[in-house]
């Protein structure tokens, strides 16, 4: 993604000029206070959000300002921080909703494979989304994305409202699915969290990158983590 | 007590449910209430009697009676051959008037839009087949007693045994099929369907034609059992919009539920105190459910 700029009105730019890159395999935390254009930067990656200037890529192909259900098609799924599942349906209509991207052969199997790498959804498979836990939720909205096995998935704030145990327990299969070679992408508030898990991190202010690196120097800079991550590490 | 009036409004019921259904979905789905539903209804008896005409004189006279029935073959393939044309008008509508509009207009203006698409598709259809009535069949027929009281001509019969099948089709397809959860989906939150890499474009369109096909069958049972009308949509509005909002608007078994409450209250009303006051229990309903239960008996709370 190259020098986008996005906003939901034309002149006021919310995203103004933010680059980023992730590789396959790997943890990309966006960072940053509140306001600085995180949320909206991954929006219009996934075609919800305008893009009033510059590009994006999905490996070779530019795919910028296609529409949300292309994005989809073409490898690169996104978890809204809320409403990220569909309340009035069963577990089991929500992915057999995403599965409908597929060839028809070849849905039920991956659905199968999805309730193996989250048993807890396969055992309420028929239970009304609306009605999981908010930590059930979460994983359910990241099955949802990751039935179309995309190759970049974007989620913005995982972690909100939920414990720090349960934090824990979505982040861990964060870690299993960038194992699987899924380039994952993640807007936090939760710096503390997301840097532990991530390879490298972006703090955007303000609608541009202000700090990019391995994140493990994010973690160490005492000056950074001051100003732009609520002191996280305190 | 006389239950005829329970087997009347059942019937009437069928018949506004099967268009409630219609305005209920486009709500769910595009968020207005089309008032040019009503007319759907009637196009969609026009085409069927067009399509009728036509089999018959093709046929060398009108189609013979099927059994106990007052129609033929030729009006069931004529309904089979209205469904998607009526479809196909809604979906032109929609092209035409309100997909233009979608982009950049509130939706009070998409609703004033429809308002003005229902009076020049009635004026239209008036213009081409004149205000005088026109029927499907003149077969007299005979009403079969059913017990309590209760007598229903096999024509009515059949026609609640359509409205059930058409039903039971839809939630099939709303339940089972991809495209229905597709539906479900958008009904719920259209922006998260678009990420799930639903094609809300395609969801509008089936939309469109199952909402105009139903219509269709509605006003082709209007057209067997009263007349066939210029008017005859127009005169059903303020019952869909009743029954839709009786069951809750959005909620598809909740328009036919609510199109069957709707029609047994006007044939009560009709036999206690007088026809002149039918039309008024439809508005009546709505208001007392508006003021006590807005979310209607199957919406959800808000």
């Amino acid at each position: 993604m190259r020098e986008l700029v996005a906003g939901y009105e034309p002149g006021v730019p919310i995203v103004n000029g933010a680059s980023l890159t992730v590789a396959a395999g790997e943890i990309v935390a966006v960072l940053g206070p509140n306001g600085a254009g995180k949320s909206t930067l991954i929006k219009a990656i996934a075609g919800v959000a305008p893009i009033r200037s510059g590009a994006v890529f999905l490996g070779d192909e530019e795919i910028t300002r296609l529409p949300a259900h292309r994005m989809v098609r073409e490898g690169l799924a996104f978890v809204p921080q809320t409403e990220n599942v569909f309340t009035g349906m069963s577990v089991e209509d929500n992915l057999r909703l995403a599965a409908g991207i597929l060839p028809s052969d070849k849905r039920t199997r991956r659905i199968a494979e999805i309730y193996r790498f989250f048993p807890d959804l396969a055992r309420q498979r028929r239970l009304l989304a609306g009605r999981l836990s908010g930590g059930q939720r979460q994983m359910a909205a990241i099955a949802r994305a990751l039935i179309a096995a995309p190759r970049v998935l974007m989620l913005d704030e995982p972690s909100a409202g939920l414990s720090p145990k349960l934090v824990e327990g979505v982040f861990a299969r964060l870690a299993e699915i960038r194992a699987s070679g899924v380039a994952i992408v993640l807007v936090e508030q939760n710096a503390r969290a997301a840097l532990a898990i991530a390879d490298r991190g972006l703090i955007l202010v303000e609608g541009r990158n202000r700090h990019e690196g391995r994140a493990a120097e994010l973690w160490g800079d005492a000056r950074v983590a001051a100003l732009y991550l609520g002191g996280a590490r305190a | 007590m006389n239950l005829q009036f329970v087997a009347d409004g059942v019937l009437t019921g069928a018949m506004i449910g099967l268009g409630a259904i219609g305005v209920t979905l486009t709500y769910s789905i595009l968020r207005f209430a089309n008032f040019a539903q009503g007319e759907f209804i009637a196009w969609g008896a026009y085409f069927a009697l067009l399509v009728a005409t036509a089999l018959g004189w093709l046929a060398g006279g009108s189609s013979t009676p099927i059994g106990p029935f007052s129609f033929g073959w030729g009006l069931m393939l004529a309904l089979i051959v209205a469904m998607p044309l009526t479809g196909a008008l809604a979906l032109g509508l929609d092209w035409a008037l309100f997909a233009r509009l979608r982009e950049k207009a509130s939706s009070i203006t998409i609703v004033i839009a429809s308002f003005g698409a229902s009076m020049a598709l009635r004026s239209l259809l008036e213009f081409l087949f004149t205000s005088r009535p026109a029927y499907f069949t003149r077969e007299l027929q005979i009403a079969i007693r059913l017990g309590w009281g209760v007598r229903a001509t096999p024509d009515q019969m059949a026609l609640v045994g359509l409205t059930a099948i058409l039903v039971l089709a839809l939630h099939v397809l709303l339940s089972r099929t991809q495209i229905g959860r597709s539906m479900r989906a958008v009904s719920e939150n259209p922006a998260l369907a678009r990420v799930a890499g639903v094609d809300v474009d395609q969801v509008v369109r089936v939309t469109w034609l199952l909402g105009g096909a139903l219509a269709c069958a509605s006003g082709v049972m209007v057209g067997l059992t009263v007349q066939i009308r210029p008017f005859m949509g127009f005169d059903l509005l303020l019952p869909l919009f009743a029954a839709a909002i009786l069951g809750g608007i959005g909620s598809v078994p909740g328009a036919l539920v609510g199109g069957l409450i709707v029609g047994v209250a006007e044939a009560a009303a009709a036999a206690t105190v007088g026809a002149q006051w039918r039309a008024g229990v439809a508005f009546v309903l709505l208001i007392a459910m508006l003021l006590i239960r807005p979310t209607g008996l199957f919406g959800a709370r808000e």
